[in-house]
């Protein structure tokens, strides 16, 4: 024990800081064990407040993280007596207790095994609503509050506390396993885990823009999840490649944003705020993963912004290497969005009519209809073109699909410039 | 933990008796239904007759009222079931993945009940 004349406000960070940094590990592992979230979270929260009264007096522990999940399992224990319906449950988990469970109170913390991994798979099973993966992943494996879940995207509270106690029974009911899935379909699931991830980030990156600012930072939580989940499963290539893409776009945050909290394109960047540790970081993350063999969607995707990243200027990019990328991309998914992006890099690397010659093939330019980022592309690829009166309505356009506030006056900005040259 | 796996399908779409693949279609069930069987997992299951054949029953105010029909006009009808005993929700969805009709209908995976409480939650 450290000693114990801490204040209380000392104590209270240190169990705050606690339960933050362990919580997904202790949820995970206590949900292994009694197989039930609801009551994982209910013992954690007991186990806080007990460390609320008892480390005050006691000292806070050596280790508190094996505090929290003895005195959790203890809960846990409790409550399932309590709980008659349980009776045959405990029964049997007495009898695995009594038959020698590794002692945690002994352990470090690298030592409490990491049950995480089968969480994330049960929170991404495809089985729950995606909001619902969404939110009960930020719930679970990153400990926020329902309120901070509720807050971050912007819905009522209850609302939320509904989606999460539904999707809860659901997995109680349905048997949703807590079960790293078998090989044939871990591929599919998997992605399903990647795409939760990434909205997460994604939401973070838009929301950032404009309006109010957000207590919790979704894209620090999105990060965090992506390493956990590389920790846990390095030979996946594709996690390294959605970690590093999100630390590419995660460089580029202190310029995409004006003092006055207007967006920034790439274009107008100003290029020494790019976090360089980030880009290195993500660039030995890909490279270790492109050495490994054939290279998924967010690899490629990944290389991209890699080449974005170590291009002196938006003149001096290598839209030629670029072009072959997105094309590579087309080729492993049929996405009319890659395809968008591909008829954006050959204007850059050819010339505007060309890029607009492949953004106008009808089959695309179908499929694109009601995608409001294709609207804003178009137009800038008149205006470069020289098409002035075709490039303003494009952009009234643009506008008019927009939700996005300072997205939309990023897009007035453009629309000004035009109208005033 | 059972589950009962809903087969619906469009009546009159997928492969009807005299074409050439209604055989290969009728032998995917066989085959199906005989390797839940080796597997210890299956209750029971039977295919259903048409829609055309379905009656609703109600009781309003204490009056019976039976009515024509299945209880809602929905393209696709249910056609038969699975009722299966599984691991947990993969296994009902790996077993409902390979139901033949899956190829042209669909297949609703809904656990059975296992005590009120779990339902009332």
């Amino acid at each position: 024990m450290r000693d114990s004349g801490a204040s209380d406000g000392d104590v209270r960070t240190a169990v705050e800081a606690a339960v933050r940094t362990h919580y997904g590990k202790l949820l995970a592992l206590l949900v292994h064990r009694f197989g039930d979230i609801q009551l994982g979270e209910d013992a954690l929260q007991d186990a806080t407040l007990a460390a609320l009264r008892h480390w005050p007096v006691s000292g806070v522990p050596d280790n508190p993280a094996a505090w929290l999940l003895q005195t959790a399992r203890n809960r846990s224990i409790d409550r399932l007596r309590r709980d008659k319906l349980h009776v045959d449950k405990l029964g049997q988990l007495l009898a695995a207790e009594a038959s020698g469970p590794p002692a945690e109170e002994h352990m470090d913390d690298d030592r409490i095994p990491d049950e995480r991994l089968r969480l994330i798979f049960t929170c991404c099973h495809p089985a729950l609503a995606p909001e619902a993966q969404v939110a009960l992943t930020l719930k679970t494996l990153c400990g926020l509050s329902t309120a901070q879940v509720a807050h971050a995207f912007v819905i009522a509270e209850t609302t939320m506390a509904q989606r999460l106690l539904r999707a809860k029974n659901k997995i109680r009911a349905a048997a949703i396993p807590y079960e790293v899935p078998a090989a044939a379909i871990l591929g599919d699931r998997l992605d399903t885990v990647l795409r939760v991830i990434y909205f997460i980030f994604n939401e973070g990156y838009y929301s950032s823009g404009g309006g109010a600012p957000i207590e919790v930072d979704l894209c620090d939580e999105a990060l965090r999840l992506g390493r956990v989940l590389l920790a846990l499963m390095p030979a996946e290539t594709e996690v390294a490649g959605l970690l590093a893409l999100m630390l590419l776009h995660r460089s580029r945050f202190a310029a995409r944003v004006s003092a006055a909290g207007e967006i920034i394109d790439l274009e107008h960047q100003d290029r020494s705020l790019w976090d360089r540790e980030a880009i290195a970081a993500a660039d030995r993350l890909l490279q270790a993963a492109l050495i490994k063999g054939s290279a998924g969607p967010y690899q490629i995707q990944a290389a991209i912004s890699a080449v974005h990243a170590h291009a002196e200027n938006f003149a001096r990019t290598d839209w030629k290497q670029i072009v072959m990328l997105y094309r590579h991309l087309a080729e492993s998914e049929n996405n009319p969005v890659v395809e968008l992006n591909l008829a954006v890099a050959l204007s850059y690397a050819e010339n505007p009519e060309i890029g607009l010659a492949f953004l106008d093939q009808p089959e695309l330019a179908g499929k694109l209809e009601h995608y409001q980022p294709y609207y804003a592309a178009r137009a800038n690829l008149l205006r470069r073109g020289g098409r002035r009166q075709e490039a303003a309505e494009m952009y009234r356009a643009a506008i008019g699909r927009c939700d996005n506030q300072a997205q939309i006056d990023y897009l007035r900005r453009r629309l000004a410039d035009l109208e005033s040259n | 933990m059972q589950y009962l796996l809903m087969i619906y399908h469009e009546e009159g779409k997928g492969p009807q008796p005299g074409d050439p693949d209604f055989g290969e279609f009728m032998n995917a069930y066989y085959e199906f239904t005989n390797e839940v069987k080796e597997r210890g997992i299956f209750i029971a299951g039977q295919p259903l007759e048409s829609v055309s054949t379905a009656t609703t029953v109600r009781v309003r105010d204490g009056k019976t009222e039976i009515s024509d029909g299945p209880f809602a006009e929905t393209k696709e009808v249910l056609g038969g079931y699975y009722l299966l005993d599984c691991k947990d929700l993969d296994e009902a969805l790996e077993c409902a993945a390979r139901i033949p009709t899956a190829k042209h209908g669909s297949i609703e995976v809904r656990p059975i009940a296992t005590h009120l409480e779990t339902a009332e939650a």
